[in-house]
């Protein structure tokens, strides 16, 4: 999977999850600052991608899950 | 013995109520992102009520609606993790103030998920022929064991009781309260506390949300099963009212779109091992559920414990 593949799959995520427009997710997006996701959805948004992509992200790592392409460069590396 | 059934229930809630907007001059919040993150419009906080005063007034209503007097009540279970003595314990307490006559009378501390397992140890000893008639209360005073300048938690705690008649299933009667399905996740404990000498409830809030909404409604759905019930067939769930979105979260996998999806904790915040009792009373009381109908309750909270099961409407 590209990182536009992936970034792609989490902007579905987004829309469906905290109704994030799709056209505001990009790699240096900060899921709390400038996209408004809050923690509990941002618990959501990480079960979802597991779902999605088939990978494992800890609760440990979610924290350090700050910006979109955080996101996308763990799952790149787990997949 | 061919199990048990609630006979009645009743509840008790502090008379102050607490807005959002007096929450919002102890810490930086405000009404808006409580309702929306959190589900909380009020909650109810006890001014000098123990957990005992409050456990025996639910108690005290439940008994009157039972046609049962204090002399048929052999025992008394209290779910409860916020009480300050450590002797007596509240069910002895209860038990003074009702002036029920030697009752088999103990506390149960599973946190949040207290109630369901206090019903479940009720219908244990009910079924072992132990107990014919019991009282179970979840009471819980989190006030006193909250950081109010702590607004992570400060906006969802509060005060209540809930309690329930429980009585032995007459010979050949279908039992009322569904096999229990309980359990924990101890390596897990660190994510609830109220740790320490003089403690205030401390959470992880993330840890907690994600067990929640992903772990609970296969055991949710397990104790419909171990009690014959079609999901489908389920009038009301009444999970532990931990947070609106947790509810949500849990009640989205459980596929029940016909159920009625308790949520007391707009008007009274969470009250750990009360919130469940209070939100079946309240349904209840409200005729919102017919009797006999299956209600699905499900317990969790610190521990990490949970326990939950189908009883039928009294």
């Amino acid at each position: 999977m590209t990182r536009d593949e992936i970034t792609t799959g989490l902007a579905e995520i987004l829309e469906e999850v905290a109704g994030v427009s799709p056209d505001d997710v990009a790699e240096g997006k900060s899921f709390t600052d400038d996209l408004d996701v809050d923690s509990l959805s941002m618990v959501e948004v990480v079960v979802a991608a597991e779902e999605k992509f088939g990978v494992k992200i800890p609760d440990n790592e979610v924290q350090n899950l700050k910006t979109v392409g955080d996101a996308v460069s763990y799952i790149e590396a787990q997949s | 013995m061919s199990g048990s059934r609630i006979l009645s229930l009743g509840h008790y809630q502090p008379s102050r109520v607490v807005t959002n907007d007096e929450i919002a001059q102890l810490v930086e919040t405000n009404d808006e992102w409580i309702r929306d993150r959190v589900g909380i419009v009020t909650r109810r906080i006890a001014g000098s009520e123990t957990v005992a005063d409050m456990a025996a007034a639910a108690a005290e209503k439940a008994l009157a609606d039972s046609g049962l007097t204090a002399a048929d009540i052999d025992l008394v279970v209290v779910a409860t993790c916020t009480s300050v003595d450590r002797s007596p314990n509240v069910a002895c307490r209860v038990a003074a103030k009702l002036g029920i006559d030697a009752p088999a009378a103990f506390d149960v501390n599973t946190a949040c998920s207290g109630f369901a397992y206090a019903l479940g140890t009720v219908d244990h000893a009910i079924r072992a022929g132990a107990s014919r008639n019991a009282l179970v209360i979840g009471a819980e005073k989190l006030s006193e064991f909250t950081d109010w300048t702590d607004r992570s938690t400060c906006i969802i705690f509060a005060d209540g009781a809930g309690a329930a008649v429980v009585t032995a299933a007459a010979e050949g009667e279908a039992p009322g309260v569904g096999p229990v399905v309980w359990g924990s996740v101890p390596e897990r404990g660190d994510a609830v506390r109220i740790e320490g000498w003089r403690p205030y409830v401390k959470q992880e809030g993330q840890a907690v949300f994600r067990w929640a909404t992903t772990a609970l409604a296969p055991l949710a759905l397990q104790a419909c099963e171990r009690a014959g019930v079609d999901p489908a067939d389920l009038a009301a769930f009444v999970p532990h009212q931990a947070n609106s979105r947790i509810i949500d979260g849990i009640a989205k996998r459980l596929n029940i779109p016909q159920a009625i999806i308790a949520k007391d904790i707009v008007e009274s915040g969470n009250t750990s091992a009360a919130s469940i009792p209070l939100a079946l009373s309240k349904l209840v009381e409200r005729r919102e559920v017919p009797s006999g109908a299956p209600v699905l309750l499900f317990g969790f909270g610190g521990g990490l414990t949970y326990a939950g099961q189908v009883v039928r409407c009294p």
